[in-house]
């Protein structure tokens, strides 16, 4: 059975920490993965000083929330598509709500669309109150081509099958 | 009564743009050039930025920093003078993968700036912003806080 298949029947911790080892940066940056149990996670972003980018407030830089959002929404996409490599993004939206400040960040991600070739996810993020977020996104994101040879399904066709 | 201008404030040291960004640092972010509104930022390639160890292909999340980072230095170079300034909102489209082993170029051009918000568009590339590999807008609040940027301590 893959990493995959384990990580959707609930997967050992070594399953969650061996998803969030597949992103370089992603591990560089200090993001866990907190699993909720039945497949359903969250995101840890480990405070760290190398992740500010205002000295004076001080905040962490948009550049890296950002990163943790798209992280966030890959590995929930890697999770519960039919591929089993990281998707590639296509677009990301980043809503800045408030200043995060020097503290752990926490993120989780929901599909809202799963098409046969772009999947549409939905991620916040939020501090010490997930009822106040930080940050929330919207993206779109493509899979890898492993199904090949199936014609690439427009985002607003209505199929009849 | 204004104060300086960050671009006054700097002078030859264009790194001063971003050497007080801790993140920025951590990622061996340099300033390429810099002029009123416009700032051009590079990103040297490096294992630990890569997003898929399967194409070593660099994060789309270092992209989005180094768009954001230029974003803010851009705007912090049009305005008349020193003013916290804040993302609000930043949208990135991802048009190519990153090329593994090239460093990654970003320029970012604050082309309007109203009483509370500045916009800007950012495009990162490896040789020329007609070939992108992303490109992003963005939205800055202007004033948000009553401090100043850390340039200004040069911390």
């Amino acid at each position: 059975m893959g990493l995959r298949d384990r990580l959707r029947q609930g997967g050992s911790p070594e399953d969650w920490d061996a998803l969030a080892a597949r992103v370089p940066y992603g591990r560089f940056l200090g993001i866990g993965i907190v699993p909720e149990g039945g497949g359903r996670f969250h995101t840890r972003l480990a405070f760290d000083e190398k992740l500010i980018g205002n000295t004076v407030l001080p905040a962490l830089h948009g550049g890296v929330i950002g990163a943790f959002l798209e992280t966030t929404a890959m590995f929930q996409v890697l999770v519960d598509a039919e591929s089993e490599h990281l998707p590639k993004p296509v677009t990301l939206t980043v809503a800045y709500l408030r200043s995060a400040g020097p503290r752990d960040t926490y993120a989780r991600a929901t599909i809202t669309k799963q098409g046969r070739r772009v999947v549409s996810v939905r991620v916040d993020a939020w501090q010490e109150d997930a009822e106040k977020p930080v940050a929330t996104a919207q993206g779109q994101f493509l899979l890898a081509a492993d199904t090949s040879g199936e014609a690439v399904e427009p985002p607003h066709s209505t199929r009849s099958r | 009564m204004s104060g300086p201008r960050a671009l006054d404030l700097v002078g030859d040291d264009l790194q001063l743009l971003v050497s007080h960004v801790p993140h920025a640092r951590a990622i061996g972010m340099s300033v390429v050039d810099a002029r009123p509104g416009h700032i051009w930022l590079r990103v040297p390639w490096a294992d630990f930025l890569v997003g898929n160890p399967e194409t070593g292909v660099i994060h789309g999340g270092v992209i989005t920093t180094l768009l954001d980072n230029g974003g803010g230095a851009a705007v912090m170079t049009a305005l008349d003078e020193l003013r916290a300034v804040a993302t609000l909102d930043l949208r990135i489209d991802y048009m190519k993968p990153a090329t593994p082993g090239r460093d990654i170029v970003g320029y970012c051009h604050c082309h309007k700036v109203t009483r509370h918000i500045a916009f800007v568009r950012g495009t990162a590339f490896h040789e020329t912003p007609d070939d992108p590999i992303a490109t992003a807008a963005m939205t800055f609040m202007v004033g948000a806080s009553r401090t100043l940027p850390g340039l200004v301590r040069g911390a």
